[in-house]
């Protein structure tokens, strides 16, 4: 067990130096210099040069990269261009607030998609599988952007119920476990959530239907278990595949929140990278992507490492 | 080679009436409603993006101050005005045009791209294999929509540098069931046989690996443009794709966001737009995966 924890471990250092390469490099596809975001297009060759020293830009492109790397190690993901601020703060709250949104969003779709998925495989070929079915292709099929915007049509704007932007009264950006919070935090859940649903209720419904029809059921059929052991033997068999999707789910999740972010003005990563794209502001660039992508491969390490506790028979091979 | 192949023909025709397998997987293929309804669909969609300059019953660039917002129904509108007053039936069609080229060029450039690699890393196997395959786990390390808007927001916004963008998102995808396929075929007998025979690796690939592989791919593949056109259109929303005042499912929907308050019908019609036709090719990948499985 503990060899294959560290041979997963061993195996994601190369993915996120990797992932620590194309964050950086990505940003120096742009054509254009950097610096144009700050210096006014008059400014004098020394203040142009002055710049580029305090910036490291000077530099040969390696040499930038193991400097930005370092300090990247160490916590300091250098100061926004635009701001002047350090970009570490920025993408930690923002960072707080789309996990937030992404986990809430991953829970509820996992849970419901779970309960759907089941109840359909269970009842592969009825009326309820066909509903199930059904609604996973829709939730598969649907722009979460466009389905927020259609949410807060009738929620906010026709019912009045729950408010159409933000994540706290008076535009907030810190999070509080209050009930106005929660208020805000409705819509965009909802929306987000839709995206697990529909890929969960797929997959547990072809799994549960296709282990309901596996001869271990009816083994345990033949034995006179009742339905309800047999569905949890069945959820047993199903746990290690559904803790894999699920995981990849909340990853995608925190990228895919961007989107509905800017529907609803979450203020989230997706707000931040909006931010840094236009102002071409790189070293937010590409600290938000290096900490959402990190964030990302730690989580696919998790599902990776808890996969064998729900399945044994993982560590052998 | 030709004895095989003569042998594998006889062995064909024994077991099946003699009608071509293209013709019977569309016979399959329409025997199901979900699948012969979004073809009906995307027939619709895409031939009103065809011949939208000649169905389309206004000109889709025409504003007007003094019509704005018009809800659906109105006389000479007939599914109301946007927020200059240019009429929203003919920049939906026109819309389809940049819309569709968004979400299926990404997805027809990664895909041949992706077979490509996939196939030559899979039929290689050893290093080459690994090296590109580990190359490949990397930006499987990014979520798709942040490694599109990251890289569109690179490279600047706009119609080719989004469509850029998500071709580089699906190429790892595409690559890891082309990869995954050729690994299948190649320790396949007749691969041996051809081998033996004398046939070169590039024949062996295009005549006998090709074909194996196309088919999960293709499948694959139809399934991605419906994640393509949400996403690229997605990208419009955000500003990152197509520019004002172009005619975009996306971009319409961004630009009528403000319009929610004063006639909310017209500002969701975009993304109904976007989400039909993404569902139709959701059902229509269904469709054609259930087709070939039956096929066997």
């Amino acid at each position: 067990m503990l060899m294959f924890v560290l041979r997963r471990l061993l195996y994601a250092v190369p993915i996120a130096l990797g992932v620590t390469v194309v964050s950086f490099l990505l940003v120096y596809l742009a054509p254009g210099d950097p610096l144009n975001a700050i210096a006014p297009a008059d400014a004098p060759a020394e203040v142009i040069e002055a710049l580029k020293v305090s910036y490291g830009l000077d530099r040969p492109l390696p040499v930038r990269y193991l400097l930005w790397l370092q300090r990247a190690v160490q916590g300091d993901l250098g100061a926004s261009i635009a701001t002047g601020r350090p970009v570490s703060g920025e993408v930690r709250s923002a960072v707080g607030n789309t996990l937030l949104l992404a986990g809430v969003a991953a829970a509820l779709g996992v849970l419901v998609g779970c309960l759907a998925g089941a109840v359909a495989g269970y009842h592969a070929g009825g009326p309820l599988d066909r509903l199930v079915t059904a609604l996973s292709v829709v939730g598969v099929s649907v722009p979460h952007y466009w389905l927020g915007l259609v949410l807060t049509i009738v929620f906010s704007v026709r019912l009045g119920w729950l408010p159409a932007m933000g994540a706290g009264p008076g535009g907030s950006a810190d999070w509080l476990w209050d009930g106005d919070h929660l208020r805000h935090l409705v819509l965009p859940a909802l929306t987000l959530c839709v995206i697990p649903l529909g890929i969960l209720s797929r997959t547990v419904r072809a799994l549960v239907a296709d282990l309901m029809q596996r001869e271990f059921v009816l083994a345990l059929r033949a034995r006179g278990l009742g339905e309800a052991a047999i569905l949890r033997h069945v959820a047993r068999n199903a746990a290690p595949t559904v803790l894999a999707v699920a995981g990849l789910q909340l990853g995608y999740l925190m990228g895919g929140s961007i989107l509905v972010e800017t529907v609803f003005a979450w203020p989230g990563t997706g707000f931040l990278l909006n931010t840094a794209i236009f102002q071409r502001d790189i070293p937010l660039l590409q600290g938000v992507l290096l900490v959402l992508c990190l964030i990302f491969v730690g989580l696919n390490l998790l599902v990776d490492v808890l996969q064998p506790v729900l399945d044994p028979r993982m560590v052998r091979q | 080679m030709t004895v095989l192949a003569t042998v594998q023909a006889g062995v064909l025709a024994t077991a099946r009436p003699a009608v071509h397998w293209r013709h019977s997987l569309i016979a399959r293929l329409l025997a199901s409603p979900a699948s012969a309804g979004s073809l009906l669909l995307l027939t619709l969609i895409v031939g009103g993006a065809l011949l939208a300059p000649w169905v389309a019953p206004a000109d889709p660039y025409q504003a007007s101050m003094l019509r704005r917002l018009l809800p659906v129904g109105s006389p000479g509108f007939p599914l109301g005005t946007d927020e200059i007053g240019r009429d929203m039936l003919s920049r939906l069609i026109w819309g389809g045009r940049l819309s569709l080229l968004m979400g299926v060029t990404p997805v027809a450039l990664a895909f041949g791209i992706g077979t490509a690699i996939g196939l030559v890393a899979g039929y290689a196997g050893g290093w080459l294999n690994t090296l590109v395959m580990r190359v490949l786990d990397v930006f499987y390390a990014f979520p798709s929509v942040l490694l599109a808007v990251a890289v569109t927001g690179a490279l600047g916004p706009g119609l080719n540098n989004s469509i850029l963008a998500l071709t580089l998102v699906f190429i790892p995808q595409v690559v890891r069931i082309a990869e995954s396929a050729t690994t299948q075929v190649r320790r396949l007998e007749y691969v041996d046989a051809a081998r033996i025979s004398g046939a070169s690796t590039i024949a062996i690939l295009w005549q006998h690996v090709l074909g194996n592989v196309l088919g999960p791919v293709f499948v694959y593949a139809t399934g991605l443009v419906s994640v393509s056109m949400i996403l690229a259109s997605g990208l419009s929303f955000l500003g990152l794709g197509v520019r004002p005042p172009e005619a975009e499912w996306g971009l319409m929907l961004n630009t009528l966001r403000s319009a929610i308050y004063l006639n909310p019908a017209v500002a969701a019609l975009p993304g109904a737009l976007i989400f039909l036709t993404s569902m139709a090719f959701n059902l229509l990948a269904d469709g054609l995966r259930s087709a070939l499985e039956r096929q066997g």
